[in-house]
């Protein structure tokens, strides 16, 4: 049986606590690599992330990029979407194909 | 080609030969589980990305009343209200194989059947906005899990692909030409080698021929 985690600066995630998530609020980068690292290797089957956190710690991302679980998965936070997700997805496209096939550069 | 010493011998080209077959055998293969993981693969981005901008847009709609219903009550009774969830959920997580990729799939389970035990507080204190933005982002809920499902299985589709392109251009190009090469030039090298025999016992015989009968052949 696997929990989800939501990650983030307190305003962007709280809202998750009431869905039964568990929400883990972080301030710096640091502390957000730090706490990624440990939940990756509890029974966490989810990370949501806030994008503004992920931009600050790609090289913690690409590490649980490859194994199966946890899925770490990128969501604007409340101050907007910076496109990182796609961007991801994008990435994912390049890798395979060699070049972006889906998104045609937008 | 022949970049490395091999030895022209009849046991060497039977060897070349067998890895031959098996190299062939295995790029077409690779080739195919190539194309069928790049469609699979495809398809799933596809949903992928369309998935991604519907969670997005419902995420910045929840946050948004996230927003106005923070700018409507004070921080501690908001802090309260959130302290102590009634709801939990849990996934149960399974694995599935698509052409030898394991992706995960995920099925989550709430504790209590009951909708509105999202509703962690009692609704005297708080602003209606935060009811509407908890609703809004539990109604946005599944498809972020299937996102977190389709996501996964993209990234984790990704690398098998590029790993099983780099295999199949290993084998077209290098092993294969390689090999053939290789082949060629054993084969080349014993046909040479029987010719040269050849000759030689013609010129032993017209010796022999000669020293016997003063025989001349031309």
């Amino acid at each position: 049986m696997y929990k989800i985690a939501v990650l983030g600066d307190r305003d962007s995630i709280y809202g998750f606590a009431a869905l039964g998530l568990e929400v883990f609020p972080v301030s710096t980068g640091e502390e957000g690599a730090k706490t990624l690292r440990r939940l990756s290797e509890q029974d966490y089957a989810v990370i949501y992330i806030t994008e503004a956190l992920a931009e600050e710690i790609p090289q913690e991302l690409d590490r649980c990029r490859e194994s199966l679980l946890p899925a770490v998965i990128t969501i604007p936070g409340v101050h907007g979407n910076t496109g990182l997700g796609i961007r991801m997805v994008k990435r994912s496209v390049e890798q395979a194909v060699g070049s972006d096939i889906i998104f045609n550069g937008n | 080609m022949a970049s490395k010493q091999i030895t022209p011998t009849r046991m060497e080209l039977t060897r070349l030969k067998k890895k031959l077959v098996t190299a062939t055998r295995g790029h077409k293969l690779l080739k195919d589980k190539r194309d069928e993981l790049m469609r699979q693969f495809l398809e799933k981005v596809r949903e992928n990305k369309a998935l991604r901008e519907h969670v997005e847009e419902g995420i910045a709609a929840a946050n948004k009343n996230f927003l106005l219903a923070r700018a409507g009550m004070q921080d501690q009774v908001l802090n309260t209200a959130m302290l102590a969830p009634k709801q939990r959920v849990s996934v149960e997580s399974g694995v599935e194989n698509v052409m030898s990729v394991n992706i995960p799939t995920f099925d989550f389970k709430t504790r209590s059947p009951d909708k509105n035990d999202i509703f962690s507080y009692g609704f005297a204190f708080t602003s209606s906005d935060l009811d509407g933005a908890v609703q809004s982002l539990s109604d946005v809920f599944p498809d972020m899990l299937k996102l977190a499902e389709i996501e996964k299985a993209c990234q984790l589709m990704a690398v098998e692909i590029e790993k099983t392109r780099r295999r199949v251009n290993a084998l077209e190009h290098v092993m294969i030409p390689e090999l053939q090469a290789n082949i060629k030039y054993i084969s080349m090298k014993l046909d040479e080698n029987e010719r040269s025999t050849q000759i030689r016992l013609m010129k032993v015989k017209d010796m022999v021929l000669k020293d016997a009968h003063n025989y001349e052949t031309f």
